[in-house]
């Protein structure tokens, strides 16, 4: 088999305070090279393009099937999954960056634990009685269940928050995913009862009144969640809770 | 005074260790949930078909009781049955709570939970949200430990890694060794006891249908500290999956039923593009060796023949472990409507278009029966005493295993959608056994003496120092690449003795060449390299004791094809016939002639193939060696029978 080469250029920091540097790679490409092929050609033979010995780049990643949102990094300039984006899709030379909008923690692994504390912030889940016997669950209709699906799908991988402009490190905007997390939980039966609670969390500061509408959120989703029904949905719902405390508080 | 809260280390945040996790965190307990990465990226998340409950939402007669029959039917009578009836009991009862917890299972026209067909059984019996059910069940279990996190029971270590359990000095665990992956730390944490729930072995392959994470390292660390590790050698393979070079995709088998054709050229090494290879000079072998099924073989029989074409006629696309799976010949509306998505996925991954260009596919290494060997009580009536400490505990006391990293519940072969469905169950089903047990040990962990715990962090801190100063001349991660294309060449499909002994000794001189590694990256900070050196050293025990149980069991069952073995069943032959047969010999004699032609004879020889083979293997470490041995399996409910392969 016949390979060439192709070079990848990486920006790498080594700690979360430490200054980011960029580094070159040559590394062999063979049909249907995905992103964390080359990464792991790297780490079997750690050298950049100069024959300089280094360190195996680190990055996040685990299904390679793109449904954990675990490889997220921003390729070409794009937020996107590595396991799913093409060596020869690409255009060259290709550039790897961690995402901006999360503390780095080390080259291209970035730390998204914020948007796990924004679901314990949207209480997003359902309280149940009990994990005990208490027969079937309730009757929802087709198309409802369809719709739900549709967010339920969304796996924390940030591409709509990286691409957010109201997004940043140093404030608490809550972003698009977070958005479209209290609509799935309100738009369940059961989870409804807890409606309230959710909204009181995206009316206050970092809530969905500081979401400028730029839409980017929605093109960038590699799961097609639709962000921007969601934003307005829960706009909505958020306004008729604010009538509502006014009327009854 | 406030009364001392039970306390549990939970290793593994996929669908076992979230479910135990919720079981224990409502019955008060404290627990600490440790994984690699954020829970939620786990490789349950993966799973796309189904999970199954035989809830007869359909009036088709499924129940329960034929769900057992057909998973240790399917699974060649060698799971202990108790465990699987109760486990098929529970099933509609976890549909259901996971339909509470607010999984998009899809709906009936009426608004129930929808069911479809899954291989092989003749019911309506597995559950599904769209296309990703793993994902759906992750995240809805995922929430209800978020929940108890917010407040305040739930403490989440991911990031962190197990390394090993802390064992006091009456042989019972009462801890584990963490690794923090960011700072490097090597700490201790205590519990009432510790839970496995730490997923498949699929890395041992090197490329599999897995996630990077399956190394099956924390079973195999356990399995180094003496716990018995169950049936190591049964691996299931799934016969169409994407090539990748990073990892092995999961192909749906509709393809061969829309038509697919699988062919290779005809000239080994042949390099052009497949559709300039002429008609004639292409090697249907499936159509060609089975002129009746074509490429609608079964499963196994698809599987071993690539194996064949690959390995043995060395006939692979360019020399590479792979061959086509051609679906060009259909008008492209045909397929977008009927197989949409998969040629989605195919192009996804590949960039190619199998409207135009023929699929490349082999088979994938995709799940593990074999794991961790736990105990279990049952309540004298075929079910599970759920009270019992005695449940999914290992053999090491106070150490517990669930999920993919147990043995049980699959026996030689899964039956699809069972493995979702026992990973929730055990995780469910132990959560009682658990306090009980914590109620009742001699000792709690905050009496053991603090030298125990000391001493096990320092092991591991010296260990986790000698690999950083490894400066020999063999790279990691090639290793183990070497390592995965040993057992792929050797110990997979069809099992052959001369090659697993090959494989043998192959991994022993792995072994010895792992002594020189070079520590790549020797960094204090978020550095993965020792750690992966440490899961590569677990990998390599674990492919010793899986070629070893391949070699040692010299029989064909389940996914362990050894054609030296077979036993030639009369392809006329019908397991009834051997329902009869037992019924006959219960009573005295059985006349010859009551029997076709050569079924007497083969009755016979499956009935001293049982009284040989059907025992579950177990592996032990002992004084630095793997011991292989056998135990009984509990048949007690019903009577092992041949499984017509068809
Ligand atoms: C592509 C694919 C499709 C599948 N489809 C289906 C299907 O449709 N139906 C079905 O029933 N089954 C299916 N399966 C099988 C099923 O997905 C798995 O068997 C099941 O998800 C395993 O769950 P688990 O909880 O045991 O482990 P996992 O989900 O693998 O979780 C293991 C956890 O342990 C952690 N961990 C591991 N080691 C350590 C360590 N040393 N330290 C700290 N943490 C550790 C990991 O981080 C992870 O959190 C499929 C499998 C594959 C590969
Ligand atoms: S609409 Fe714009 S501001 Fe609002 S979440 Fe999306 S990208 Fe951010
Ligand atoms: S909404 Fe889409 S882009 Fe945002 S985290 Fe979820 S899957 Fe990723
Ligand atoms: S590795 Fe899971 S999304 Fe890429």
């Amino acid at each position: 088999m016949t390979t060439k080469n192709i070079t990848i250029k990486i920006k790498r920091q080594d700690a979360p305070d430490s200054k980011p540097y960029w580094q070159e790679f040559n590394v062999p490409f063979k049909d249907h090279s995905n992103i964390i092929s080359c990464l792991q050609d790297i780490q079997r033979s750690p050298e950049t393009s100069n024959g300089v010995s280094i360190n195996p780049v680190v990055w996040e990643c685990n299904c390679l099937e793109e449904v954990c949102g675990a490889c997220t990094m921003v390729i070409n300039g794009r937020v996107r999954q590595a396991c799913t984006a093409l060596v020869d899709k690409l255009s060259h030379p290709i550039t790897l960056e961690p995402m901006s909008k999360f503390p780095v923690v080390r080259d291209l692994h970035v730390d998204r634990s914020r948007m796990f504390e924004n679901l314990k912030k949207v209480k997003a889940w359902i309280n149940i009685d009990g994990t005990h016997d208490i027969g079937e669950g309730p009757v929802l209709p087709e198309n409802e269940r369809a719709k739900r699906y549709v967010l339920s799908e969304c796996m924390t991988c940030g591409c709509c928050l990286e691409a957010c402009p109201q997004f940043s490190k140093d404030n608490n905007f809550l972003g698009a995913a977070t958005f479209s997390q209290v609509r799935l939980f309100n738009a369940h039966p059961t989870g409804k009862y807890n409606q309230e609670e959710r909204l009181e969390a995206v009316m206050g500061e970092g809530g969905i009144a500081d979401c400028g509408n730029a839409q980017v959120c929605v093109e960038v989703c590699p799961k097609h969640i639709p962000l921007t029904e969601s934003i307005a949905e829960i706009g909505g719902q958020t306004t008729l809770q604010i009538i509502k405390n006014l009327l009854f508080k | 005074m406030e009364k001392r809260p039970n306390s549990f280390v939970v290793i593994g945040g996929g669908l076992a260790g979230l479910a135990c996790t919720m079981k224990l965190c409502e019955a008060k307990a404290k627990v600490t949930l440790v994984s690699y990465q954020a829970v939620k990226r786990s490789h349950s998340v993966c799973a796309q078909g189904g999970i199954n409950a035989a809830i007869n939402s359909k009036g088709e007669g499924d129940s329960p009781e034929i769900h057992f029959y057909d998973t240790v039917k399917g699974g060649d009578f060698l799971a202990n049955q108790p465990l699987v009836r109760d486990m098929c009991y529970q099933a509609p009862a976890i549909i259901h709570l996971m339909d509470r917890l607010g999984v998009a299972f899809n709906r009936s026209p009426e608004g129930h939970l929808e069911f479809r067909r899954f291989g092989g059984t003749l019911y309506s019996r597995t559950a599904f949200a769209g296309a990703t059910t793993g994902q759906q069940l992750l995240y809805a279990l995922d929430e209800q430990v978020r929940r108890y996190e917010h407040d305040g029971q739930v403490t989440k270590l991911e990031w962190h890694e197990y390394l090993e359990a802390v064992i006091d000095h009456d042989g019972v665990c009462k801890g584990a060794v963490l690794h923090d992956l960011r700072t490097g730390e090597i700490f201790t944490v205590g519990g009432d006891a510790v839970v496995l729930a730490t997923g498949g072995p699929s890395q041992v392959y090197g490329r599999s249908t897995g996630s990077t994470v399956c190394t099956g390292a924390a079973a195999t660390s356990a399995y180094l500290q003496g716990a018995k590790y169950g049936n190591p050698e049964f691996i299931q393979i799934h016969p169409t999956a994407i090539p990748g070079h990073d990892k092995l995709r999961l192909m749906s088998e509709s393809a061969r039923g829309e038509g697919g054709r699988i062919w290779v050229p005809k000239k080994p090494g042949d390099s052009r593009p497949p559709r300039e290879v002429p008609e004639n000079e292409r090697y249907y072998f499936l159509e060609e060796n089975y002129p009746l099924f074509g490429n609608l073989v079964p499963r196994d029989v698809a599987s071993r023949e690539i194996y064949d074409v690959v390995f043995n006629k060395k006939m692979g696309i360019v020399g590479e472990p792979m061959v086509y799976l051609d679906l060009t010949h259909h008008p492209k509306e045909y397929l977008d409507n009927r197989l949409g998505g998969i040629i989605d996925i195919y192009e996804k991954f590949t960039g190619d278009d199998p409207r135009n260009v023929p699929m490349k596919i082999f088979p994938a290494v995709h799940y593990s029966m074999g794991g961790l060997w736990t105990d279990f009580k049952d309540d004298g009536h075929g079910l599970i005493d759920h009270q019992s400490p005695r449940n999914q505990m290992t053999s090491i006391p106070g150490l517990y295993a669930a999920g993919e990293a147990d043995f049980q519940y699959h026996g030689a072969n899964r039956l699809g959608a069972n493995s979702l469905l026992s990973c929730i169950y055990t995780g469910l089903m132990m959560g009682p056994g658990l306090i009980q047990y914590a109620k009742n040990q001699k000792k709690v962990f905050e009496n053991v003496e603090p030298q125990v715990f000391e001493k096990a962090a320092h092991k591991w801190k010296d260990r986790f120092s000698k690999i950083k100063s490894m400066q020999g001349s063999e790279n990691p991660y090639d290793l183990h690449r070497e390592l995965g294309d040993t057992m792929m060449e050797n110990v997979l499909i069809v099992r052959d003795n001369t090659k697993l002994n090959k494989a043998l000794s192959m991994i022993d001189d792995i072994e010895t060449r792992s002594h020189d590694i070079r520590c790549l990256d020797t960094t204090h900070w978020a550095n993965p390299t020792p750690s992966f050196i440490n899961q590569l050293n677990c990998m390599i025990h674990l492919s010793r004791i899986i070629a070893m149980g391949a070699l040692m069991r010299n029989e064909f069952r389940g996914a362990h094809y050894k054609p030296e073995f077979d036993l030639k069943q009369p392809s006329d032959f019908d397991p009834h016939e051997y329902v009869d047969y037992m019924e006959q010999k219960n009573y005295g004699e059985v006349p010859e002639e009551s029997f076709p032609d050569g079924h007497l004879a083969y009755m016979k020889r499956f009935e001293a193939n049982n009284e040989r083979w059907l025992k579950t293997t177990i592996a032990h470490y002992d004084e630095g060696k793997p011991n292989i041995s056998y135990e009984p399996v509990d048949t007690s409910i019903v009577p092992p029978r041949p499984r017509k392969y068809d």
